[in-house]
């Protein structure tokens, strides 16, 4: 009989090629367009070779900056990251809090349950104009804007996963004598705890998103600034290893949250294989 | 192994597909030209000139078509023409300069449309003096001609850029940042000049009148596509000249196209009036004949080569001003004699004085 396409397994090489296909593609197509550019015109900017990318990487990355006398990366990518940790702290902790809270206290829910929903549904870009008027154009404003992008998802999130924790085990803490503090403390939080970092690794890609659009609007670094200031000038020879960092540090911050989650909760990362 | 090779095959049509759009658009003798234009006081010609049909009349006698293309983003549509989707557009002397030029798209100033003379301005919260800008957060377009203004600023007091801190601020968002505490100054140009200069608490302390000339307004085009299709060049001088002498002429049909341009931009003819009265335009072509043979030309150009040079514009470690060549009409080239990549030409704009005459 033949086996069906959903049984067959790639054997591990095959597997590792196909996984590096796609990457290998880009590239591929890449280079072919950047070679014919370059061929035209070599000076092109769009589409610049892989040694003019290395070339503007080392300058931002080992050069100082002939003006401010900074190495621009690394000054950017301290600013971008102390934001970005900021808000998504204040807003892991905001929605951390409440959202227990919420999904945990009936009368917390009726009151807060559809509120959260309709505020996740705004816009954060949207309203960003009032944001300045209200925090300024300095740092709060930036940081506002990722908190209020992220924390309402986070915490809505986090009312569901209350909701969804089993009936039996708040009965069994109640039989047991539990205070609903107790219980809070001791059943619900540590059962979220693995589940918010969850949260916080989905999250993560709206907050990079939201911290960008706040640095290209007004600001005097940040990996998000750099970008939208050398698109003035199609520096995509620069643009493009930024852009490659971010996602390098993109991925190290998810990898990062998984190892943590590993680490600190092995049981809930137990529980996720055997499913 | 038929269903393997035919993945291979359409991931080879993928990649080709994409290559095929990466590639870069070759100079021909060609009969369909586009052109993009943006939203600016000295620009707006060209949009009322496409949609009173004076840009098709002029392409037809010469039996091409021109595609006159409005763009949103100012600096949009420049990339879009360095990146060799249009054969023309409307951009500052300065922005050519650092963007096509320095980008390798060797590129004529067909059209020497304008200076700015008033248009562009600095303007600071509840101070009166330029000297007052001094350690300030100064918000502005980093590395547009705000920039260049406020670096000609502080050199006119003595100072230098390192006397104030340059903040990065979209022109979108400008007139929002200036009712936020912190912002206390600001660099931007018309119609957002007007506007934040209207507030109360805000002062003009300088403006692009006191540089005259250095901030200046073109039309655009590919040399290698002009060289190939000089009938492009006459169309657009033509259909431009002939906008200039109605727009400005006394007439009540002159008064509606201004009218119009105003309302395209956002403003009314009062507006509009106004946004003209702080620009020089060249409404006859043996003006701007005589703008791009004066001696004060080549000087601009060195002092905003320098400019772009200081900030690092000038492409990958240049090492001095001199790697882009601009030449002039006269012959005389700025920098690089073998890299020449900003040409400025009086002869269009000559055909179309003694067509004039």
């Amino acid at each position: 009989m033949r086996r069906r396409l959903i049984n067959a397994h790639p054997t591990r090489g095959v597997a590792v090629f196909l996984a590096a296909l796609p990457f290998l593609l880009l590239l591929f197509a890449y280079v072919v367009g950047s070679e014919a550019r370059l061929a035209e015109n070599p000076n092109d900017k769009l589409l610049p070779s892989f040694s003019s990318i290395g070339q503007g990487f080392a300058r931002m990355a080992f050069e100082a900056d002939a003006r401010t006398g900074d190495v621009l990366l690394w000054v950017d990518t301290a600013a971008s990251l102390a934001r970005l940790m900021a808000g998504l702290a204040i807003a892991t902790l905001l929605a951390g809090t409440l959202g227990v809270a919420i999904g945990l206290l009936p009368y917390m829910r009726a009151s807060f349950n559809s509120f959260v929903a309709v505020l996740a549904m705004i816009p954060p870009l949207a309203i960003l104009p009032i944001l300045f008027i209200i925090f300024g154009l300095g740092e709060t404003s930036k940081i506002a804007l990722i908190v209020i992008g992220v924390a309402p998802v986070i915490m809505r999130d986090m009312i569901l996963r209350v909701e969804e924790l089993p009936r039996e085990l708040m009965v069994k803490a109640q039989t047991l004598g539990a205070s609903t503090w107790q219980i809070a403390l001791r059943v619900v939080v540590p059962q979220m705890l693995p589940r918010l970092i969850d949260s916080v690794r989905l999250s993560l890609c709206s907050a990079w998103l939201f911290l960008i659009a706040a640095e290209a609007i007004a600001s005097q670094s940040g990996l998000g600034y750099r970008i939208f200031l050398l698109r003035r000038y199609l520096a995509m020879d620069t643009i493009l290893p930024y852009v490659a960092w971010i996602t390098l540090l993109a991925f190290l911050l998810d990898f990062g949250l998984r190892k943590l989650q590993d680490r600190a909760f092995p049981w809930f990362a137990e529980g996720r294989k055997q499913r | 192994m038929q269903k393997k090779s035919r993945f291979v095959a359409a991931l080879a049509i993928a990649a080709m597909t994409l290559t095929a759009f990466a590639a870069p658009a070759s100079a021909e003798k060609k009969t369909e030209f586009k052109l993009a234009w943006s939203i600016y006081v000295g620009w707006m010609p060209w949009g009322w000139a496409a949609d009173n049909g004076i840009v098709k009349k002029w392409a037809d006698k010469y039996g091409i078509t021109i595609d006159v293309v409005q763009f949103n983003d100012y600096v949009e549509s420049i990339n879009q023409y360095t990146a060799g989707a249009y054969d023309g557009v409307t951009a500052t002397n300065m922005d050519t300069l650092a963007i096509p030029s320095v980008g390798g798209v060797d590129t004529t100033a067909l059209i020497v449309g304008d200076f700015s003379n008033g248009n562009d301005a600095i303007i600071l919260k509840g101070k009166t003096k330029l000297a007052d800008i001094v350690g300030q957060k100064v918000n502005l377009v980093e590395l547009s001609v705000s920039h260049y203004l406020l670096a000609r600023a502080l050199e006119s007091i003595g100072k230098s850029e390192k006397d104030v801190t340059v903040v990065n601020t979209s022109d979108a968002d400008m007139v929002a940042a200036w009712n936020t505490k912190d912002v206390t100054s600001v660099v931007t140009w018309n119609p957002l000049v007007a506007e934040i200069a209207a507030l109360p608490g805000a002062n003009k302390v300088f403006d692009s009148s006191k540089i005259p000339g250095e901030i200046i307004d073109l039309t655009v085009v590919n040399t290698q596509t002009l060289k190939d299709n000089p009938n492009l060049g006459r169309a657009l001088t033509g259909a431009w000249y002939e906008t200039m002498a109605i727009m400005s002429s006394n007439t009540p049909e002159g008064k509606a196209a201004r009218e119009a341009m105003g309302k395209a931009s956002g403003t009314d003819l009062a507006g509009y009036d106004m946004q003209l009265a702080s620009t020089k335009m060249f409404y006859m072509p043996a003006q701007g004949v005589e703008f791009a043979m004066g001696a004060s030309l080549p000087k601009t150009m060195d002092s905003v080569r320098n400019f772009l040079f200081a900030h690092g514009l000038l492409g990958q470690g240049a090492p001095s001003a001199d790697v882009v060549g601009i030449s002039f009409p006269d012959g005389k080239v700025l920098g690089d004699a073998g890299n020449v990549k900003l040409r400025f030409t009086a002869a269009y704009m000559n055909e179309a004085a003694k067509a004039a005459k």
